[in-house]
């Protein structure tokens, strides 16, 4: 019996030693790219070119971030652009979606089934396959070239609304609405004042994706924006790809790249609690 | 001081113009909008927008402009006229692609977002030069007088089809064959210009070369695109015939020659411009040669750079093979441009004036368009290249220059030469047989030309 | 009651009222773009030089080129097996590490830091993560002089130049940034299964392996097949990855076009009625995929 539990133990202290190393070798996979990116980001061209790969910072940081800075790429400008385009965009995707999800949960009316059977159905589909039609669209109503293009359609995004839908269902209750109205609030105003803050750990959530996923976005700014001052960071970091006069200095390139990286990183590691808690919050229930 | 005067003219037109409130502020218009060919220059310009694909021609202005003084690396002023640089990388023809769409939109822009300069290559110049989106440079009163010194066939390549020239350059680009000197010390015993020629005087030898460069550790070279240039200057057909896409038996020889390199080892596959490919600037990269004109030194040798073979001054120029040239960069005025007289003057600064012109070769190690500035300096012991270890090139160039034959240039030269090379690299990494590679550049061609028939 | 009844259906109003903004929104970007990309599938219209040609109408003609060819089904296929070849791994990586987070008796340490960690990729802009790979991975770059320091290799690699590293390539980067996504919802799918359940299956003497093949994995099928599809849709879209490593050309021999980056080449140059009719084939797919999710959660409930 003892023999036997002991021997369980030592399992325990077996299997758990061997977590810890898978978990480290899946850890250093992850994080090994982005070391890399900030080592190289520090060297020089001809280090990088003659020398390989190197364990240790160079230092060149300073140097190549000048180099890119007065280079032609407007590099900050692309940065200041696409917070300015996720941002809009995650404001706008974030409170109207919370809108149609409360016209849903809160409100009975006749075609309440089929709009949510419709929004469920769209969600799926991907943006790129009506891309065609959108930038004829964007021409006509001059917005070619626009942000406007980019902010707008945030209002009508199914996946967050389904996200915040669902997590109405588990912490939004109609008596609380009920309350409100018997206390004379307004429809808009019990909206806006009540529930909203009751969304937030949602919203928060909601808000941090949508901004991620607008910062991120490529295939639709690629084909609308054409001014080189309007561009966004993703465009930016394509044209690296085939820029021929910038590909002489390969420390600027990585000086790029971590640009648009590690303010993410950076903003992830001071929000990562909720973010990662958020993930599975409102997502699919079982 | 006179342009300052011209300016306030300008102004004052304006703003008579703004208080007899008319829609359309003073602007001259040369021609009609309704006839065929129809040019509207304006002068009244505060932003002169230029679009290009690099930063080539800003540093030559920069450099060579005295008017002009940098604000940012993507704006500058000449006198009270803001320049706004507006650099799209030629990549996939993304340069002409967002050219397109702002020159289509050119009309209803607003005067200061109007296009007003931009720049064109070789490959590609007919597709705008035969459109209404360039002006003549006779309509900017530019004579034939004022380029009568400059190359022929730069003036060719943007000459529409009614005999309009409708750009200008500051630079020729007969190409030569750059090498790398300590190896051919090493390799060869010698890097005097005329004996390696003896090794490079054809393609057969050339080949027979790059065996002894291989025994050696060296790469003949850094990629198979280096020559590609150098057979496709000396085809005999178009690439496009009839609406048929025509694959030239000098290509095919390309193909045949580079796949034999490849194999043994002699030659990579990187692409142009890749971080791969110009790993032969520096002595580790053990890269033998290099095909190029003249901006080819300037602008990619990282001469500048510690540790490369230029700044040692460690290259060598040979005729090569064959004559070839390559790129070339040309300055249109665009239609319904508002800076007319700006426009004119820096196209006759940077391509005529012979001091500038001057300049840009010492400088720059550029090869100038003027016949009588590169005669003069070709033959003259003052002017020698430091990359180059010394050497004076200009007389191999003013050789090259003369046979440039333009007769099979055609507007699809750009995808074309694009999408065979990313094609036909399949066959030389074996990834595909001939065949196959041939039906994937066919594909392509299609897919970006789809009036194109194969 | 009567009145509370009035009450209720004039609030009910408001339903409507907060519906207009997605409504009017959706109808502008999206389904009036989609009807302009069904109609434009039907004319030849594209831009030769500067030179528009068309529109003319066509009929199916566009479809015809693009279904004869039979490349699409290669980009199809492509797309599919860079998908599968990312997903399979992904699947089990994500069940093993959310079986040991979720293992109340492994009582593991720092798995805060842990899944902060494997989430951290997948916030990475794709295109930039997928340019980093790119200079990460060329003939001269720091993996290959790493594998060169180490004596693995002689001279450096060309993962670019064949087939299955560049596939390889891509199917690892979105392995990367998914994986820990995946993992975390799996986990909330397992913490979510009721403890008793293992209780019982552990007096009955069951070993910790086949709890998990025979109570964890049975509960756990639901959210594995809505993780299935998600991925599925999203391995449909597959471009940015792709296109940037590759610079747009899909190579070695087109192996690594995707179906959204054939797209793309059409929209790039301006080839509106071939794109259209590619845009209305793939609206196809995607909706097809999209009733399945649709029939499952409606099971579900």
């Amino acid at each position: 019996m003892n023999n036997k539990n002991t021997g369980m133990i030592t399992g325990i202290r077996l299997r758990r030693i061997i977590c810890y190393i898978v978990l480290t070798i899946i850890s250093f996979l992850c994080l090994f790219w982005f070391y890399v990116l900030f080592i190289n980001a520090t060297r020089s061209h001809s280090q990088l070119t003659t020398q390989g790969f190197s364990a240790v910072p160079g230092q060149s940081l300073l140097q190549n971030w000048i180099h890119l800075a007065e280079g032609t790429i407007p590099i900050v400008r692309g940065m200041l652009n696409s917070l300015f385009v996720a941002s809009c965009s995650a404001i706008l995707c974030t409170y109207f979606s919370a809108m149609t999800a409360y016209a849903i949960h809160a409100y009975d009316f006749k075609y309440k089934k089929f709009i949510f059977t419709f929004i469920l159905m769209v969600m799926m589909i991907p943006t790129q396959v009506n891309a065609l039609g959108f930038i004829k669209l964007l021409d006509k109503l001059h917005m070619d070239n626009s942000y406007w293009g980019l902010i707008l359609p945030s209002i009508a995004a199914p996946i967050t609304f389904f996200y915040i839908k669902q997590y109405m269902e588990s912490s939004l209750p109609i008596s609380l609405v009920e309350a409100a109205r018997i206390d004379g609030s307004g429809e808009f105003q019990t909206f806006n004042f009540i529930v909203m803050p009751l969304l937030k750990p949602a919203l928060a959530v909601q808000a941090i994706f949508a901004f991620v996923g607008n910062w991120n976005n490529y295939f639709t700014p690629a084909l609308i924006l054409h001014d080189s001052n309007k561009k966004t960071l993703p465009i930016l970091i394509a044209q690296l790809r085939g820029a021929d006069f910038l590909k002489f200095d390969m420390g600027q390139v990585y000086v790029m790249i971590a640009f648009s990286i590690f303010p993410v990183i950076l903003v992830y590691l001071l929000l990562s609690k909720h973010i990662v808690g958020g993930i599975a919050l409102g997502g699919v229930k079982g | 001081m006179k342009r300052r005067l011209i300016s306030i003219l300008v102004t004052s037109v304006m703003a008579t113009s703004l208080i007899s409130a008319c829609g359309s502020a003073g602007s001259t218009t040369i021609g009609d909008e309704a006839t065929p060919r129809s040019a509207t220059i304006a002068d009244d310009g505060k932003v002169l927008n230029i679009y290009c694909w690099n930063e080539e021609f800003k540093s030559r202005i920069t450099d060579h402009y005295a008017d002009y003084e940098e604000v940012d690396a993507t704006h500058g002023k000449i006198g009270d006229v803001s320049v706004v640089w507006n650099i799209t990388p030629s990549d996939d023809n993304a340069y002409q692609n967002n050219l397109d769409a702002t020159l289509q939109k050119q009309s209803e822009a607003a005067a200061d977002d109007k296009v007003d300069i931009f720049l064109v290559e070789a490959d590609y110049a007919l597709k705008y030069v035969d459109t209404d989106y360039t002006v003549p440079v006779a309509d900017l009163g530019i004579t034939a007088g004022d380029v009568a010194d400059q190359y022929q066939y730069t003036k060719d390549v943007v000459t529409d089809s009614n005999g309009n020239l409708k750009g200008l350059s500051w630079q020729g680009t007969p190409g030569v064959l750059f090498y790398n000197r300590e190896a051919a010390r090493e390799v060869l015993g010698t890097d005097d210009p005329d004996e390696v020629q003896q090794y490079v005087k054809d393609w057969d030898t050339f080949n027979q070369t790059a065996e002894k460069m291989v025994d050696a550790g060296y790469h003949m070279t850094s990629s198979v695109m280096d020559s590609y240039r150098v057979y496709s200057n000396n085809v005999t057909s178009k690439w496009v015939e009839n609406g048929k896409i025509n694959i030239d038996d000098n290509i095919m020889r390309w193909v045949e020659d580079s796949k034999k390199l490849y194999d043994m080892g002699a030659t990579g596959t990187h692409a142009l411009w890749s971080a791969d490919w110009s790993t032969g600037f520096y002595p580790e990269g053990k890269v033998f040669c290099y095909f190029g004109p003249a901006w080819l030194i300037n602008f990619c040798m990282a001469a500048d750079t510690e540790g490369s073979i230029g700044y040692q001054g460690g290259w060598g120029a040979a005729t090569g093979p064959q004559g070839f040239f390559w790129g070339g960069t040309w300055i249109c005025a665009a239609n319904g441009t508002d800076n007319g007289s700006l426009i004119k003057d820096i196209m006759l600064t940077m391509t005529t004036d012979e001091s500038v012109l001057k300049d840009i070769v010492v400088k720059d190690d550029d090869f100038a368009n003027n016949k009588n500035v590169m005669n003069e300096m070709a033959s003259s012991s003052d002017y020698s290249s430091k990359i180059l270890g010394g050497q004076n090139p200009l007389g191999m160039y003013c050789a090259g220059v003369e046979s440039i034959d333009l007769s099979n240039l055609s507007s699809y030269d750009s995808g074309c030469n694009l999408d065979f090379q990313t094609a036909i690299t399949n066959y030389f990494e074996g990834n595909a047989t001939l065949d196959e590679a041939l039906d994937l550049f066919y594909q392509a061609c299609v897919e970006r030309y789809p009036e194109l028939s194969y | 009651m009567n009145i509370d009844n009035r009450k209720a259906v004039r609030y009910n109003r408001w339903g409507y009222i907060f519906l207009i903004p997605f409504v009017v929104t959706y109808l502008i970007f999206n389904l009036i773009p989609l009807f302009t990309t069904f109609y434009n599938s039907l004319f030849e219209n594209y831009m030769s030089g500067l030179t528009q040609i068309g529109p003319r109408f066509v009929g199916l003609a566009n479809y015809v080129t693009l279904l004869s060819g039979g490349e699409l089904l290669t980009y199809a296929a492509n797309t599919v097996i860079i998908w599968i070849m990312g997903f399979i791994p992904q699947i089990l990586i994500s069940l093993l590490l959310g079986a040991w987070f979720s293992d109340p008796s492994l009582r593991l340490k720092g798995t805060r830091f842990f899944k902060t960690v494997i989430y951290l990729p997948n916030l990475i802009m794709a295109s930039a993560f997928s340019m980093l790979f790119f200079t990460l991975f060329s003939d001269g770059g720091p993996v290959n002089g790493l594998l060169m320091d180490l004596q693995i290799l002689s001279g450096p690699y060309k993962f670019l130049s064949h087939v299955w590293s560049t596939r390889s390539l891509i199917a690892g980067m979105n392995l990367l940034m998914w994986f820990g996504n995946t993992t975390i919802l799996l986990m909330a799918g397992m913490l979510g299964i009721d403890p008793a359940l293992f209780e019982a299956a552990q007096v009955d003497g069951a070993k910790p392996r086949q709890i998990f093949f025979h109570v964890t994995l049975p509960l756990l099928r639901p959210i594995l097949v809505y993780t299935l599809i998600t991925s599925l849709i999203g391995g449909v879209q597959m471009f940015d990855v792709p296109q940037v490593l590759t610079n747009g050309s899909g190579n070695p021999v087109r192996s690594s076009m995707t179906l959204i980056m054939y797209l793309n080449k059409h929209l790039y140059n301006k080839n509106y009625g071939l794109g259209g009719a590619l845009s209305v084939i793939l609206f196809f797919c995607t909706a097809i995929l999209s009733m399945m999710v649709f029939k499952l959660s409606e099971s579900k409930e």
